[in-house]
């Protein structure tokens, strides 16, 4: 019920100021640039294969949907700390996290809140980018599994670097500060499975087990890997838990 | 209802409450007094749950601070010191929210918005963006949120802050008439607000308790003695300033007679009394058998940033009998000027 509460408020805060509707536009932008971009090669490589008499159907879910998820997976990687920003350090800096600490409602409730806003507008921003997927059926028989598992791979992952850019906002009172440091953490955790093509011991293995990218891949071939998934809620729950335990230490400071 | 117990908060470096002690009963509205930097925030801040103490502990209607977080904030009402808004919410949304967060039950909500809008007059700006409000409404705004839930105790940081004297005045009387059934505690830099509306006044200083008395006995113990400003027209003009100067030195408990200017014909004096005497009655019989005009008699007020420089100067309550005069209870005696008519 208060989570619900403090969701809706931030839900609310999000369409009030420019952010939703930045991140949206941004989205919409970039994300259309790179399906237009998928589509237009599809149809000239459909049409250079047609002429040369081979079979046509190319797969589309092969030609256009993955690497388009793969693509607008990256240009999501540039939103995300744009959502997690604000969350908690512009209440530290307003002071209005005072109230929220002094009425009675669980810090979990805070932190949930706060993060299924965060989701939530992020699924709106994916649900923008399925009027693409809606003109590929408009035209052509993608396969709608992989896209669905595609795109469930886009949510788990925004999840997961949002509940880590929540953690970050509530280190700092400053938004901008808050961001750039998300964006940083995300683009490490995106890449560190660079490391394990370098090398294979151990260790390496471990820090690219780490790498959210890395789980991913299934996703984006339309496999839905349980391990994937286990990663990916196990990251959110370490992000929000540790967003409840920095909220703490900010009682200590304040 | 409020027990405080040798708290003591220490933020990185430096401590701002320093093992202060005191209890606060049912119904009881407590002045917070103290000079900038004193640990008043602080220790609030402790009370109401959002920061824990560092050592010692506090409790509030039998709960506590850190054992039973919830129920100690269930029963609190808290404006800190800056109103916290969100600027981007009007008004009514954001009592709408607050009441929410604080467990009013939804049906009862509209209700209770209506309510405290009415007391903090803040019905005619509902539908106002919070960041486009005058400090004073937001002020206001403020109050609102901390009686939303009729709380059992409130705790008020600087509650009259940037309010105009009418808006004041109608504070401090809301403040009065939440007394009795609420505890109150809040904190100010204005003395007479002090005399005005509470009953008890706890002073802390650069972090430690310099005294917790009930308000008369504090006022009498900082006065000491007492400074009255006089100004006397002999009737003829016959009488020198010598002579009236002799004749108030003569009064009962006065020790000393500084005679400031004479114009036309009018003459000030300033008079200072002996430790914990009332001389302003006997002054003014003596001018008024003397056959002079008392045109004018009242104590001179002593802002409390002077007391808490001599407090805090000397680390020891007794410093305020050092201090020339306190408070202000500026204007004078009514009766007295009846009588020289
Ligand atoms: N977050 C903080 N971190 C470190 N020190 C702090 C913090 N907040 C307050 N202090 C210090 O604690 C001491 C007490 O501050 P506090 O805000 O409680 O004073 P106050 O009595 O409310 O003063 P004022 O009348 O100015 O409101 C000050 O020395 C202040 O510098
Ligand atoms: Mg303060």
């Amino acid at each position: 019920m208060n989570t619900f509460t403090i969701c809706n408020k931030e839900m609310q805060s999000y369409f009030r100021s420019p952010i939703a509707y930045t991140v949206i536009a941004l989205w919409a932008l970039v994300g259309g640039f790179f399906f237009y971009f998928g589509l237009s090669f599809f149809v000239q490589r459909s049409m250079e294969s047609a002429m040369q008499g081979q079979a046509f159907p190319m797969d589309i879910n092969e030609w256009i949907v993955r690497p388009l998820l793969s693509n607008v997976n990256v240009v999501a990687l540039f939103l995300i700390p744009m959502i997690t920003m604000r969350l908690f350090a512009e209440e530290k800096r307003s002071g209005t996290i005072e109230l929220l600490m002094t009425s009675p409602i669980n810090d979990i409730e805070i932190v949930l809140g706060k993060w299924l806003a965060a989701v939530g507008l992020y699924s709106i921003m994916l649900g923008v980018s399925v009027l693409h997927m809606a003109i590929l059926f408009r035209y052509g028989q993608p396969d709608w599994r992989p896209l669905a598992v595609g795109y469930l791979g886009l949510l788990l992952q925004g999840a997961c670097l949002l509940s880590i850019g929540t953690f970050i906002s509530t280190c700092t009172s400053n938004q901008i500060v808050a961001g750039a440091i998300g964006f940083a953490v995300s683009l490490l955790l995106f890449v560190l499975n660079w490391v394990s093509e370098f090398g294979s011991s151990v260790t390496d293995r471990v820090i690219g087990y780490l790498s959210v990218q890395a789980h991913f891949e299934s996703f984006s071939k339309g496999v839905l890997d349980s391990k994937d998934i286990v990663f990916y809620v196990t990251m959110i729950i370490l992000g929000l838990f540790l967003t409840s335990r920095s909220l703490e230490s900010v009682r200590w400071r304040a | 209802m409020i027990k405080v117990e040798g708290l003591t908060k220490r933020y990185a470096r430096n401590i701002a409450v320093d093992n202060i002690s005191f209890e606060v009963e049912k119904g009881q509205i407590v002045g917070f007094l103290g000079p900038n930097g004193a640990g008043k925030t602080t220790t609030m801040r402790v009370l109401t749950c959002f920061m824990p103490p560092t050592s010692g502990s506090a409790s509030v209607a039998g709960f506590d601070v850190q054992q039973s977080p919830m129920e100690v904030k269930r029963r609190i009402g808290y404006l800190p010191e800056t109103p916290p808004l969100y600027p981007d919410m009007e008004v009514a949304e954001y009592l709408d929210f607050v009441g929410r967060i604080k467990g009013i039950p939804t049906a009862d909500l509209p209700k209770r918005i209506n309510d405290v809008a009415e007391k903090c007059a803040i019905g005619d700006v509902k539908k106002k963006l919070l960041g486009k409000l005058s400090k004073g409404y937001r002020q206001r705004v403020g109050l609102a949120q901390a009686i939303l839930h009729n709380p059992d105790v409130l705790i008020l940081d600087e509650p009259t802050s940037g309010l105009d004297p009418h808006q004041i005045i109608e504070t401090r009387d809301l403040i009065k008439g939440l007394a009795g059934d609420h505890t109150i505690i809040l904190s100010t830099h204005i003395l007479p607000e002090v005399e005005q509306i509470c009953g008890k006044v706890i002073i802390i200083a650069k972090g430690k308790l310099v005294a917790t008395d009930s308000v008369e006995n504090l006022t009498s113990r900082l006065r000491g003695s007492e400074t009255v400003a006089i100004e006397v027209i002999p009737q003829d003009g016959s009488a020198p300033p010598a002579n009236v100067q002799s004749r108030l030195e003569q009064v009962a408990g006065v020790s000393r007679v500084i005679h400031k200017e004479s114009k036309d014909g009018r003459l000030h004096f300033t008079v200072e009394s002996l430790e914990g005497r009332h001389i302003r009655p006997g002054l003014a019989r003596a001018v008024i058998e003397s056959g002079w005009n008392l045109n004018e008699l009242h104590g001179m007020a002593l802002s409390l940033e002077e007391i808490f420089l001599e407090l805090t100067a000397s680390h020891k309550p007794e410093a305020a009998e050092a201090l020339k005069e306190a408070a202000a209870e500026a204007p004078a005696e009514p009766s007295a000027e009846e009588e020289s008519k």
